[in-house]
């Protein structure tokens, strides 16, 4: 996890587009200024931030679901709940699900656990749009290569 | 069995905390009942989900945009309905 630049997932472990699901790793720094004020003598890392790595973990799916053709843009969250503290330096496992596929917008049901159990979980739901420009999607492919998504072949063949 | 238009006037009151008995099959879901379109969300996956079909919001919002329809059309409640059933007997034709 790059906190500060909003890096949340570290790397696609695996995704199956036929059965709609995803699973990533991600490992929270042991430092990070975040931690300065979140809180004072007792780090922890923020529960929104862990929402938003269970987004843009959906959200890799649903990019690659989409052929790199739309962006999703976070919408909406429900049932979100944050069931244990989660330290500096504990890695994440990330798995998330697409529940719907609409027109124009998506749902998934998402989680991360850490040694196996369940530290959070969210319904999420996404705007589905057209990449808004093509210099936000060709980086949006170049991330996917960084994150394992995308091999270097496919993004190369555009 | 309820109705097409019973089954979506329930979605929206139960998904928008809006009174049962003011929504009528002429209320403009946006104009009269005030629905935004994030809400709209949840009421298009209760219908897409309610009636095993895809709503296509995208391509009624683009015919809306190019002025080749009305928000009338789409989102006046006993339009909304006629545009559901026809999805739903086009799904089983």
């Amino acid at each position: 996890m790059r906190l500060e630049y909003f890096l949340l997932v570290d790397r696609v472990i695996s995704h199956d587009l036929a059965a709609r699901t995803i699973c990533c790793e991600a490992t929270v720094p042991t430092e990070s200024t975040v931690f300065e004020g979140h809180f004072p003598g007792f780090p922890l890392m923020p529960g929104v931030l862990l929402i938003e790595t269970m987004a843009q973990a959906s959200g890799w799916l649903l990019v690659a679901a989409n052929r790199f053709q739309r962006m999703p843009f976070l919408a909406a969250v429900k049932e979100a709940k944050l069931r244990t503290f989660v330290m500096p330096g504990q890695r994440l496992t990330v798995d998330a699900k697409v529940t719907h596929d609409g027109s124009g917008y998506a749902m998934t049901d998402a989680s991360i656990s850490c040694d196996g159990k369940v530290v959070c979980n969210a319904t999420i739901t996404f705007r589905v749009v057209r990449f808004p420009n093509p210099d936000f999607a060709a980086e949006m492919r170049r991330r996917a290569v960084m994150v394992g998504l995308l091999s270097s072949e496919a993004l190369a063949d555009g | 069995m309820s109705s097409t238009f019973d089954t979506i006037a329930n979605i929206i009151a139960e998904t928008c905390d809006i009174p049962r008995d003011t929504i009528t099959p002429e209320s403009h879901a946006i104009n009269d009942l005030g629905i935004d379109s994030l809400d709209f969300l949840d009421i298009a996956f209760a219908i897409d989900k309610a009636f095993g079909i895809k709503m296509p919001l995208e391509q009624w919002t683009q015919e809306v945009n190019d002025g080749k329809a009305t928000t009338d059309q789409y989102f006046v409640l006993k339009n909304l309905s006629a545009r559901i059933d026809e999805l739903v007997a086009a799904k089983s034709a």
